[in-house]
């Protein structure tokens, strides 16, 4: 029997405001345990949680991104469960009306297609603390600094049938909110988390499988594997005459699989209701203009204007605008170099594979957009050849200064001029004359010869094509 | 002096023939010999306040300060109060040392107040009796043997007792009222969101609201304008400017309509009691009100719907009491379950307990829209009710507690008789309306209250009724024998 599986992904963003969604408390990452959770953070007796304004501007711009209705009226809900990393015995989440409605987000797969994946809703919620079990003994230590962190969680429809579909999608939304500057999206530090919904059906079937949760998975990679382990657990089970058992599950990359969560007696019941502490958040709609203003240009938008207006292909479009970052930096490098192509070329290559050697962000290169773009010139201008830019790059990368001052310094002009040239051809011929008689007699691959000879005459510098031309006339 | 009120010892203060500091030695030496029969106090802060009268009486001295400077006064301890125990009269947070002020701490402090102490309360305020209180209960100056009522029972009897000339309440559901009928004092309870709860530890988040206790309609002005006002840390909070509650008082009534509900005057209603307030109603009748019938149907759900909405919230807001950051904590416990169930088992109080089980049941899978769902529907047409009568009236008058104070124990073993005597005061607290209790008059020698419930932001007009009503009237002058 052929399988079909079925995806669907929860993912929490964490909001890159500078406080908690109900304190004042400071969100960075990384402070002593405990030392960014004020009196409310803490649930103290007596405090009041006040919205954040900033992260429903965050939540409604990722809502108009993602052509969703933006609810003119929205509830936050407490769910009610103990545990230590949670301070109030509740967290504020949003339960029956979410701040953002029906939406979708389109990926792109093999081959330039497009598929349309539907967004059931997203809502806004606080983060729980951390319960930390290592180098403590006998004893389970909490740090509150995350309680309180404004998070998004967006719920997808079932519709991806592949851990590839679900990868794209999940980079696709962590493209989005880049572009939308409403997170750093960084996974390491837990801003952008996937819990994974899988199910799998007798291909044709409309019915859904019973679907277990993988939790909490926070790379790419890791969701990929997770995912095609469980779908094929699944099927494995299914087709031995088993059931799957609707339960929470974790990944472990340890050990490539996905194992059940220690499972209460109970079933919860979050016991949710409405926050009395807060009322209903009110979005006029002239909010919602005034956030729709503040849009940049999305990804999807972005590449087709690429294609339209840099005639580059899908492929380098997609590339360039994954992140806004790049996408911006290629346009100086583009516009300054005038030839689209070959930034596009350069800032994938020659940039990328530095970037990525170092292991750096674009906005921490030692090369900046302009910098790159006026190299680039110089190879437009025929000042350098592409193989001696490579060193100039270098240089460049190392911090040796800008492309012409390098140029200069090491006197890397490119030699076109071909009196010059012609004058070096004439002494090579004059100074080999059996390879001169070979050639003539039809040994056409003493081509090379001549060339290299004449490289290295001019040390490297001579334009390989000027001396290319010259040498046919001449023998 | 301690017969004076709040706005005689302003003007004594304000003249120099008095210093702070005189005040509140005179107060605290009268807690110190009168609390051990009344239990009001849970906490006496005798050296924050004399540093506080110091402080007062300088700010005077360079011809500065408000009404209220240098004016001794006590919180309820469900306030947060920095430094200072805060217990909200459970075991649980015995070891509480709040590390903030409540925003009506604050301003109270910000106006030269001067605080002598916390007063007892029914534990996390769920009592109409203050025996739910882990420091034992209260009991009325009027009579030893009957309760203070509650929840705000240690402050209406401090305020009774002349120990304090006014003092903080909170009103969930007649919190504030029901004990200043019972002591025989006034008690205001403001439009929800009037006063900020930010620092006031939550019983039912929708239905608490803060407000003074004192004994006249002019003291309860002078304190509810600098408790009131707007505060951007309580989201329930409303911006709305504060007048001069005092300046409003004296008005003539002949404008004013009264609406008498036949519902507050039935079955179940003191016959006693009920004289009493047909005998205020004429008071303000020859003062030149119109009195009109009126009825709010649905003031039978009143006490059902309270008891579905208030345990709910109570349920969700208690959570944080779990052993792990603050408060009781069982001792040696074995593991992260045991933690929780014996610090919470051990550490609040039967009541407490009961209306946490209560709530957990109503906001349950499979109950929330029979139970939770339901009584917010109700809820609403019990406010829509008001809303009908402030169309025809300007005030409601009626009983504030079915009868007078009740003896220590008398309730306590059956808790729908103990739920009834907030019948009249709940469904202010569901609408959100104001509503004040001042003495009308004793029953059987013990203090009975008459309650005036006004349209949503009209504390000044309830005020002034109460001022006019108390310039005719000497309920609210009589000492409780033994504290003159």
């Amino acid at each position: 029997m052929s399988w079909e599986p079925v995806i669907g992904l929860e993912i929490h963003i964490q909001l890159a405001t500078q406080t908690k969604i109900f304190s004042g408390a400071s969100t960075a990452y990384g402070a002593a345990p405990n030392t960014q959770a004020c009196a409310i953070d803490l649930g103290l007796p007596g405090v009041l949680p006040v919205l954040n304004e900033q992260a429903v501007r965050m939540t409604v711009k990722l809502g108009l991104a993602l052509g969703a209705a933006i609810a003119p009226r929205s509830v936050f809900a407490r769910k009610n469960y103990f545990y230590p990393d949670l301070p109030k015995g509740y967290q504020i989440s949003q339960y029956e009306l979410p701040v953002v409605g029906n939406g979708h987000l389109d990926i792109e797969l093999d081959g330039g297609v497009t598929k349309r994946i539907g967004i059931t809703r997203a809502h806004m919620e606080e983060d729980a603390g951390k319960s930390l079990h290592e180098g403590f003994a006998q004893v389970t230590a909490i740090d509150l600094n995350r309680a309180g962190t404004p998070l998004i969680e967006v719920v997808s429809e079932p519709d991806m049938h592949s851990a590839k579909e679900a990868v794209a999608y999940m980079k696709k939304l962590h493209s989005l909110v880049r572009y939308l500057e409403i997170s750093d999206g960084n996974m390491q530090e837990g801003s952008f988390r996937c819990d994974a919904n899988v199910s799998v059906r007798p291909l044709g079937d409309e019915r859904l499988g019973t679907r277990t949760e993988v939790k909490n998975v926070n790379s790419f990679r890791f969701v990929e594997r997770a995912i095609n382990y469980e779908i094929q657990r699944q099927i494995e089970l299914l087709e031995d005459g088993g059931a799957v058992v609707q339960e929470t599950r974790l990944f472990d990359p340890a050990r490539n699989e996905t194992r059940p969560m220690r499972t209460k007696e109970e079933a919860n019941d979050y016991r949710y209701f409405p926050d009395p502490d807060l009322l209903p958040i009110e979005i006029p709609p002239a909010l919602i203009e005034e956030v729709r203003e503040t849009l940049p240009e999305l990804p999807d938008a972005k590449r087709e204007r690429f294609m339209r207006e840099y005639e580059l292909d899908a492929y380098d479009s997609s590339v360039l605008t994954t992140s806004r970052a790049m996408a911006d930096y290629f346009e100086v490098v583009a516009a300054q170099c005038a030839d689209a192509k070959l930034a596009a070329n350069w800032a994938m290559g020659e940039l990328a594979a530095a970037l990525n050697k170092a292991g750096l962000e674009l906005a921490e290169a030692p090369i900046s957009a302009r910098m790159l773009g006026a190299l680039l010139q110089r190879i437009k201008d025929n000042t350098l050849s592409g193989k001696i830019a490579k060193d100039v790059f270098e240089a460049m990368w190392n911090g040796e200064g800008e492309a012409n001052a390098i140029i200069e310094q090491r006197g890397l002009v490119q030699l076109s001029d071909s009196s010059a040239i012609e004058a070096m051809i004439d002494e090579i011929i004059a100074a080999n004359p059996d390879q001169v008689q070979q050639y003539r007699a039809g040994k056409e691959k003493l081509m090379g010869f001549f060339v290299g000879q004449v490289m290295k005459a001019s040390k490297g510098q001579a334009n390989p094509q000027v001396v290319n031309e010259l040498l046919r006339k001449k023998l | 002096m301690h017969e004076k009120t709040i706005a005689e010892l302003a003007g004594d203060l304000r003249s120099g023939a008095l210093s702070s500091v005189e005040l509140t030695q005179a107060y605290l030496g009268r807690i110190r010999r009168l609390d051990p029969g009344l239990n009001a106090f849970i906490t006496v802060s005798e050296e924050q306040a004399l540093t506080a009268a110091q402080a007062a009486d300088a700010i005077r001295a360079r011809g500065q300060g408000g009404p209220l400077t240098g004016i001794p006064i006590a919180h309820k301890d469900i306030f947060c109060t920095e430094g200072i125990k805060t217990s909200a009269g459970s075991r649980m947070l015995d070891n509480f040392t709040a590390p903030y002020d409540a925003h009506v701490v604050e301003r109270l402090k910000a106006t030269g107040t001067v605080m002598l102490g916390k007063t007892n309360m029914d534990e996390f305020a769920m009592g109409s009796s203050n025996e739910t209180s882990f420091f034992g209960p209260v009991h009325n100056p009027w009579a030893a043997a009957a309760v203070p009522g509650g929840s705000s029972g240690g402050s209406a009897a401090a305020v009774a007792a002349r120990l304090v000339p006014g003092a903080t309440g909170t009103d969930t559901g007649g919190s504030i009222r029901q004990p200043a009928a019972l002591c025989g004092i006034s008690g205001l309870k403001p439009t929800y969101g009037r006063v900020s709860r930010y620092g006031m530890i939550a019983f039912a988040s929708s239905l608490d609201q803060g407000g003074p206790m004192a004994r006249t309609a002019e003291d309860l002005a002078l304190l509810l304008e600098a408790m009131a006002g707007f505060d951007r840390r309580d989201s329930t909070c409303v911006d709305r400017p504060v007048p001069c509650y005092a300046a409003g008082l004296g008005a003539p009534l002949t404008e004013l309509t009264i609406g008498l509900p036949k519902e507050y005057f039935g079955e179940g209603l003191d016959a006693q009691v009920g004289d009493l307030i047909h005998a205020a109603i004429d008071v303000l009748r020859r003062l030149g009100a119109q009195v009109k019938d009126i009825s709010l149907p649905n003031t039978h759900l009143a006490v059902p719907v309270y008891y579905v909405i208030a345990p709910a919230e109570a349920s969700s807001n208690l959570s944080r009491y779990d052993g792990a950051r603050y408060g009781y904590r069982c001792r040696e416990p074995r593991d992260l379950e045991d933690m929780y169930q014996r610090s919470r088992g051990e550490g609040f109080g039967a009541e407490v307990k009961r209306r946490i089980m209560i709530g957990t049941y109503v906001l349950s899978a499979g109950y929330y829209d029979a139970y939770y769902l339901k009584a917010q529907q109700v809820r609403r047409m019990i406010r829509d009710d008001f809303v009908r009568a402030f169309e025809q009236v300007d005030v409601i008058l009626g009983p504030t507690a079915p009868t007078p104070a009740f003896d220590l124990g008398e309730k306590t073993s059956d808790p729908v008789q103990m739920y009834l005597s907030d019948i009249y005061t709940i469904a202010a607290n569901l609408a959100g309306l104001p509503a004040l209790s001042i003495p009308a008059g004793f029953a059987a020698g013990r203090p009975v209250g008459l309650q005036v419930i006004g349209n949503f932001f009209a504390e000044e007009s309830l005020l002034n009724v109460g001022h006019r009503y108390q310039q005719e009237t000497d309920w609210h002058v009589r000492v409780p024998p033994g504290y003159e």
